[in-house]
């Protein structure tokens, strides 16, 4: 009896003392889903930079931002989430791939995909990783992020913190949005004008005088 | 959640597009590349964003509002971007960023057979063109 108290104590404590402060190697289910889902983005993201296939390169990028979107879901942004699914892999990717169509990219394989400075490039890359990498574990290294209770980003907290606090950065925004969709129009429109201009003027007129006649 | 393993992650995926900026030839492959950095600096910021809101009691939520409009900043560029990359193309019959030399600066271009150099853009434009 007095040992079988003794050992709930015990265990009690044991609990306790693991939900105050989790050890580094104690992982949970979430955790373990995250870091699966960050070696498959993360996996994704080399493919990307490095493949000689263009269109592979927006193909496993759709992978990368995906996989983003399901750490943001077990992160508990889940408006984000979706916003990220819906945008990242809505539109942008298909305004990639759209780009690469127009400007006739191979389909197979290229063979100058890569500059010639990928070794400065690999040799800067790993450096900054290095030193980001370092940096990042050895400052946040006794910090844990409390998953449990109510989502921090389900879309009511998100939507109430976006039109209460953040109005005047979104109008902006908005404007900053509409800004780019014209200036859009106005770069993909002003070659053909400037085509058309030249060529109603040289050789455009005789035949304007033809059909005049 | 350990902190750690989204700033890691993070970290990492920044990383790869600045490896994809460097490397890249291709002028939309560079714009994936931004893509993903524009992406890490987004997972960095929800998940400092989680972290403070059960911690510093802070509500503005500023880490995921500053990721949505990151995300539409992010789609505007995209826009502009393969806007001026078609632009580009349809100039030069490239989108091969190596070749665009115009503005470049260097010993070769101050020379006296810099003039050689700065013809072929040139003859290659009025082929595009013509």
């Amino acid at each position: 009896m007095t040992l079988a108290a003794a050992a709930t104590a015990v265990a009690t404590d044991a609990t306790s003392m693991a939900a105050e402060s989790p050890g580094f190697l104690s992982p949970t289910g979430v955790e373990i889903a995250f870091l699966l889902v960050g070696v498959v983005t993360f996996g994704a993201a080399i493919v990307t930079v490095t493949t000689r296939q263009l269109v592979h390169a927006a193909l496993w990028l759709v992978v990368t931002l995906g996989g983003l979107a399901v750490e943001y879901l077990l992160l508990t942004a889940e408006f984000i989430a979706w916003v990220q699914v819906l945008i990242y892999v809505g539109s942008v990717v298909v305004l990639l791939l759209f780009g690469l169509m127009l400007t006739k990219a191979p389909i197979g394989r290229s063979p100058d995909a890569d500059s010639g400075n990928r070794w400065a490039a690999l040799t800067v890359a790993v450096a900054t990783a290095a030193a980001l990498v370092w940096v990042v574990v050895d400052a946040f290294r006794t910090t844990w992020i409390d998953l449990d209770g109510a989502p921090a980003g389900s879309t009511e907290v998100t939507g109430k913190a976006l039109f209460q606090n953040w109005v005047l950065p979104f109008e902006a925004l908005s404007v900053l949005l509409l800004a780019a969709l014209v200036g859009a129009i106005v770069l993909s429109r002003k070659a053909k004008a400037d085509a058309t201009a030249t060529t109603a003027s040289v050789p455009g007129s005789r035949s304007d005088k033809g059909g005049a006649r | 959640m350990h902190l750690a393993y989204p700033a890691v992650l993070s970290a990492l995926l920044f990383c790869t597009g600045l490896y994809g900026v460097l490397a890249r030839r291709n002028a939309i492959l560079v714009l994936m590349s931004v893509e993903l950095m524009l992406n890490a600096v987004n997972l960095n910021l929800v998940a400092f964003d989680v972290w403070l809101s059960r911690t510093a009691e802070e509500t503005l939520h500023s880490g995921q509002a500053l990721t949505l409009f990151t995300i539409a900043i992010a789609a505007a560029e995209i826009g502009i971007g393969l806007a001026i990359v078609l632009a580009v193309y349809r100039n030069r019959g490239t989108s091969d960023i190596d070749k665009l030399r115009d503005t470049a600066e260097g010993p070769e271009t101050d020379g006296p057979d810099g003039e050689a150099h700065a013809a072929e853009p040139a003859a290659e434009k009025a082929e595009a063109s013509a």
